[in-house]
């Protein structure tokens, strides 16, 4: 964990600073500890541009190939919120193969593991950053589908829309995370990854999609009002469980 | 476990399906609706359960590993899991073979059980690769209780979203469980019981041969040999 | 349709007992099969343990050079040599 020459990847523990507990004084709090992990996650992401850029190009891309492999200028209803969801999912994956790369390559995880810190705190970083980058992919990705393949109009569906995205993408980030550090260190990390998440995700992309459909519907009435609540009570649900779950299973991951 | 309770458990086993094929095929009635065919649902939904409950015992026997750090409750998790992954196997085929029975097509998306199961099976193929793709013993076993448990707890939520998405009318006839009348809901015990005899009688040989396989290799080094 | 008219001949559509064989058979199948892995994982358990022994009667003191040292052979060892 010395130092690396400044133009390349900064060293995972380099950004942040946890301070070094001073004999008989309390060790920093979890939060604190959660926004300096955070801040070195969104540091380095803004140095390096490695993994959100590539995510976002991905989801136009994909988009521009939906186009043609369907052959439609405009999507509406169940179709158009499959082909959301899907790019989304997708995208989301390769977010997830890179999320811990950094930290197993560079010894973050045996930097964090010596710091005196609560153990769930870089569980809770990790999320919050993965959350962030779906949220700015999401900034690219639903202009960009409302742009290209959407037939109505994205403005009134985009209520409804942030809720049910909110929702999906808390439990995108969860098992995102767990599926991550799971797979980082194995052999085949790129191809375990997504074997591992999609089926774990299937509840979230029926839930997303079935949300959807009715908002992005030809004549849909969008608006909060016009999502049916069961489908944001089953995506709230899966947070909520897989929140508790991996956040009781993810120390084990970080042993060594 | 010893000879002599592999010899119980196999001898009950096969007991048990005998009594229950005896009852399928000449004591439980002939349903109404689907005729001879609804007799698959004696082989399929036992499979099914026993299957689905052998992998929420592969995720309690995972969390035992975690807690006590004991290497033999992930040996047990394993085995609980890959015995239920063969038998949902053994689920997806009957259920394709009912489903080509009963409606002509040999995948069905309208019935949520199978779909779900389709889902659940798909997971746990991932179970075995993402075992032998670590190298390290102890941190392969900490890590596959890890997708145990996750895995596990996804069973039953992943029964809730696909059963909600399901929305077509038709009348659930694989899932048709509840108010059986009085000879097939026994029929269906029994076959139940049967099955699961069979998965701990399959899981303790995995076991034996497993503990042996072990015992071997640990003499062999410690002779020298290998 | 047309191409399963061969097969419908012997699982016609009318009576469903060809698909409850099949489905019975197919169960039969997997158990079927898995006892014959367990089978040829026992044999060749059996041979090893058979290799081992032979081995261990020939030569009990001899080990093989340039094999690394573990701390489980070293008791064993000793109480190989202090039997004889």
């Amino acid at each position: 964990m010395s130092a690396v020459a400044p133009d390349t990847h900064l060293p995972a523990t380099g950004g942040a600073r946890v301070p070094p507990p001073a004999p008989r004084s309390k060790p920093p709090g979890t939060l604190v500890v959660v926004a300096a992990l955070l801040r070195k996650e969104l540091l380095v992401e803004l140095r390096t541009l490695e993994s959100v850029p590539g995510m976002s190009l991905f989801a136009v891309s994909t988009f521009v190939v939906f186009h043609f492999a369907l052959n439609r200028s405009s999507v509406d209803g169940d179709l158009a919120a499959g082909v959301l969801w899907v790019t989304l999912l997708f995208a989301a994956m390769l977010g997830v193969n890179r999320l811990f790369v950094a930290d197993a390559e560079q010894g973050g995880f045996d930097g964090f593991l010596l710091a005196p810190v609560d153990r769930s705190a870089m569980l809770a970083a990790k999320v919050l950053a993965l959350l962030a980058y779906l949220i700015v992919l999401e900034l690219v990705a639903v202009p960009a589908f409302g742009l290209l393949l959407l037939g109505p109009s994205l403005g009134h569906a985009l209520p409804g829309l942030l809720a049910v995205l909110a929702l999906a993408d808390v439990g995108i980030a969860v098992i995102g995370t767990l599926i991550a550090a799971l797979a980082v260190r194995t052999r085949a990390r790129d191809l375990l990854g997504p074997l591992l998440a999609l089926p774990l995700l299937v509840p979230v992309v029926i839930g997303a999609a079935r949300a959807s459909s009715p908002l992005l519907a030809l004549g849909g009435h969008g608006g909060v009002g016009g999502v049916p609540i069961k489908w944001l009570a089953t995506l709230g649900l899966y947070d909520l469980v897989f929140g508790l779950i991996v956040y009781a299973v993810f120390e084990f991951l970080l042993e060594d | 476990m010893n000879s002599r309770g592999l010899r119980v458990l196999s001898i009950s086993t096969v007991a048990a399906f005998c009594v229950s094929l005896c009852l399928v095929f000449f004591y439980a009635p002939i349903e109404a609706e689907e005729g001879f065919l609804q007799k698959i649902f004696y082989l399929h939904v036992p499979l099914a359960i026993v299957s689905l409950c052998g992998f929420v015992i592969g995720a309690l026997l995972a969390i035992a590993h975690l807690r006590t750090g004991d290497q033999r409750w992930d040996l047990r998790s394993y085995v609980a899991i890959h015995m239920s992954l063969i038998f949902g196997v053994g689920v997806l085929l009957t259920g394709s073979i009912w489903a080509r029975g009963s409606w002509g097509h040999w995948w069905v998306w309208s019935e949520p059980t199978l779909v779900s199961f389709l889902i659940v099976f798909l997971l746990y193929a991932t179970y075995q690769p993402l075992r032998f793709a670590i190298e390290d013993p102890e941190r392969q076993a900490r890590y596959a209780s890890v997708f145990a448990i996750t895995a596990g707890a996804f069973v039953p939520l992943n029964f809730l979203a696909v059963r909600l998405s399901s929305s077509y009318l038709h009348p659930r006839v694989l899932g048709s469980s509840s108010n059986l009348p009085a000879p097939m809901a026994l029929t269906f015990v029994v076959s139940l019981a049967a099955m699961a005899l069979l998965f701990a009688t399959l899981c303790s040989y995995e076991m034996t041969a497993k503990r042996t396989r072990i015992l071997l290799k640990s003499r062999s080094r410690i002779l020298g040999y290998r | 349709m047309t191409m399963i008219a061969p097969l419908a001949s012997t699982l016609p559509e009318h009576s469903n007992d060809g698909y409850v064989a099949a489905a019975y058979i197919v169960f039969l199948a997997i158990v079927l099969i898995y006892v014959a892995i367990m089978a040829i994982r026992l044999s060749r358990m059996e041979r090893d343990l058979r290799e081992l022994r032979t081995r261990a009667e020939q030569d009990p003191h001899t080990e093989q050079p340039g094999r690394a040292e573990t701390h489980e052979r070293t008791p064993a060892r000793e109480r190989e040599r202090e039997t004889v």
